[in-house]
């Protein structure tokens, strides 16, 4: 090959090939920074379980535990609660719980929990995460006149009934999350871990 | 003596010149770079905007000096600063009512864009790097909001993270590799801190340079809508062109003295602006368990916070919120007007402007309040006819009426 001829052909092959070579090594470099953004060790050690005991909690009223930096409510039930809940579940988007990622499968009943008088659930709306306010109060002012208690996300105006359950024509998409739990007794149960696996 | 004093610093300027053009960079970037010269009020806002970002920068590396960015410090170490570093309190309400003005001025002046047409040939890029200006200073913003770590931190902070969890298949990895963690929390403030201080700030320059670098070599619009170059004497400058220095340096100095006689009186009287540039919520520690009554973003984020919220459905909502900002980088194709300017363009145009202004404004209002049957009807109305200026635009801006361009421009 005399010096004034130029192998184009040859030019584009190795400047493609560097370029592949350059970009696969970009990408592996690239991976330890990516992936060091995703939760660490520590915060995932975090998500250890929760004993939470609800021998003092009266029926009516809630308390909040802390599980994975997230708030667990959990509701103590009365009768006539479990039974407000059904006069309108023909306004809920999924009374039945059939979207299956939003609790365990023991939790996939009319009333989303192991025991109807016990609701543990994630207080977290299922919108963008806000915390919504428990409002057990009969057709208050503000709710309405059809109000049967429930829960009331203060961001963006989410309704969910006393199980979670989110009511249609409000900008959450799904129920509240109910997380694994399993009673160790009859008062005493613990926030993070399954029936079974326990 | 001065005489030679003046020698000396000739002899020195050759001296440099010699190893670094700054006679040609001076030349080519001001002395002999030629601004039409009927530019108006309109035109303060990006030399404005160079002045914000330079109170920023320094204000930013002395609070940097004292803010702890971890969840345990965080709160604290601003209370610190309010209270016990000298001066502390002047140099973190500078910063914070510094983002306020900051939004101000670029808002002004991308609607001065909108008033002349400046987004349109041959400035589309100039735009779309302006663009991704306004799209990093919005992330640069927000992300500096959650550092205070106050309620409104917090919150705020959760429900716009949350946002990315409305992307199907892999919203909710997306959403947990942002934050580093299950919630917002120590690993979020931390790696926001780097965001806010080092990465975005040097995106910032770079683009702000791009930004220039285009501008000055497409040339300013004017408020007329015409191309000075197209008429240039015999040393090829522009006949209604002006040396940006000595006179825009002069006009935008005086600006800027204006300019910062009102930022001193809010800075000095109302740094807070009545909650406006600090919520009151962010005076209360960051609370995991407790929401805020009442959620609001900053004022420069609620007119597509109240697209977010007229939308009944998570995640058309969050599309609808994006595409609000993404329909402005598409501006300089959908306008298919003969003419740049508002002072050529017929009624229908001054019509859909005035109606956008109207919208704009009625939704960052709405933006700050609660989400009442009322509100949300008008949200409603509101973000359709700001959908409706851009994507009616191919077509209005078409049929519009519009007058002759002039040939030079009309100031004499």
């Amino acid at each position: 090959m005399s010096s004034e001829e130029i192998d184009h052909g040859r030019r584009r092959l190795l400047l493609a090939a560097t370029t592949v070579v350059g970009g696969i090594g970009a990408a592996y470099v690239a991976t330890p920074f990516i992936l060091s953004m995703d939760p660490s060790a520590k915060a995932k050690a975090a998500g250890a379980p929760v004993d939470v005991d609800v021998s003092k909690l009266r029926p009516g009223q809630m308390m909040t535990v802390e599980w994975r930096g997230k708030p667990v409510w959990v509701l103590r039930r009365t009768e006539s609660m479990l039974n407000a809940m059904k006069e309108r579940e023909s306004e809920l988007r999924d009374p039945g719980s059939d979207e299956l990622s939003q609790q365990p499968h023991y939790a996939k009943n009319l009333h989303r929990s192991i025991n109807p008088e016990y609701m543990i659930m994630v207080g977290i709306c299922t919108h963008l995460g806000c915390a919504p306010t428990y409002r057990p109060e009969m057709a208050p002012a503000d709710l309405g006149q059809d109000w049967k208690g429930g829960f009331f996300c203060p961001c963006h105006g989410s309704v969910y009934d006393l199980a979670g359950r989110v009511f249609s024509g409000v900008p959450a998409p799904s129920n509240l999350v109910v997380p694994p739990y399993h009673f160790v007794t009859g008062t005493h149960l613990l926030v993070g871990v399954d029936p079974e696996t326990a | 003596m001065s005489n030679k004093l003046i020698d000396r610093v000739f002899i020195v300027r050759d001296w440099v010149d010699e190893r670094f053009p700054i006679i040609e960079f001076w030349d080519a970037h001001l002395s002999k770079y030629y601004a039409p010269k009927n530019l108006n009020f309109w035109y303060y806002f990006g030399s404005l905007a160079v002045l914000m970002l330079v109170i920023q920068f320094l204000s930013g590396i002395f609070l940097a000096m004292n803010y702890k960015p971890t969840a345990g410090t965080a709160f604290a170490s601003v209370e610190y600063i309010m209270r016990d570093v000298n001066w502390g309190w002047l140099i973190r309400y500078m910063h914070s009512t510094g983002a306020s003005f900051f939004f101000v001025v670029i808002y002004l002046h991308m609607f001065r864009a909108l008033l002349y047409g400046s987004y349109r040939k041959p400035r589309e890029l100039l735009w779309l790097f302006g663009m991704v200006i306004f799209a990093v200073l919005m992330a640069e913003a927000f992300m500096g909001y959650l550092l205070p770590w106050g309620q409104m931190s917090f919150w705020g902070a959760q429900v716009i993270i949350s946002l990315f969890g409305a992307i199907p298949y892999i919203g909710d990895e997306l959403a947990l590799w942002i934050r580093g963690d299950f919630v917002v929390a120590d690993a979020t403030l931390n790696r926001f801190f780097a965001f806010h201080v080092i990465a975005f700030p040097l995106l910032l320059l770079g683009l702000v340079l791009f930004h220039m670098i285009s501008l000055h070599s497409v040339g300013s619009n004017n408020p007329d809508g015409i191309e000075i170059k197209k008429h240039k004497d015999e040393n090829g400058v522009p006949l209604d062109g002006i040396p940006f220095h000595p006179y825009y340096t002069l006009k935008d100095t005086v600006g800027a003295v204006v300019f910062l006689m009102i930022f001193s009186a809010v800075l000095f009287y109302a740094p807070e602006m009545g909650g406006w540039f600090l919520e009151k919520d962010n005076f209360v520690p960051a609370d995991p368990l407790k929401t805020p009554e009442h959620i609001a973003p900053l004022w420069y984020f609620t007119p597509f916070y109240a697209i977010l919220r007229a939308v009944p459905d998570k995640f058309l909502g969050v599309m609808a919120m994006g595409a609000s900002i993404a329909v402005l980088f598409a501006l300089p194709w959908l306008d298919r007007s003969p003419v740049k300017s508002i002072r050529q363009r017929g009624w229908i145009f001054k019509g859909a402007l005035a109606t956008f202004v109207v919208s704009f404004v009625g939704l960052a209002y709405l933006g700050t309040v609660a989400a009442t049957p009322t509100a949300t009807l008008f949200s409603r109305i509101f973000s359709v006819l700001y959908f409706a200026f851009f994507l009616l635009m191919p077509f209005y801006s078409k049929f519009d009426k519009t007058k002759p361009v002039p040939e030079r421009v009309t100031e004499k």
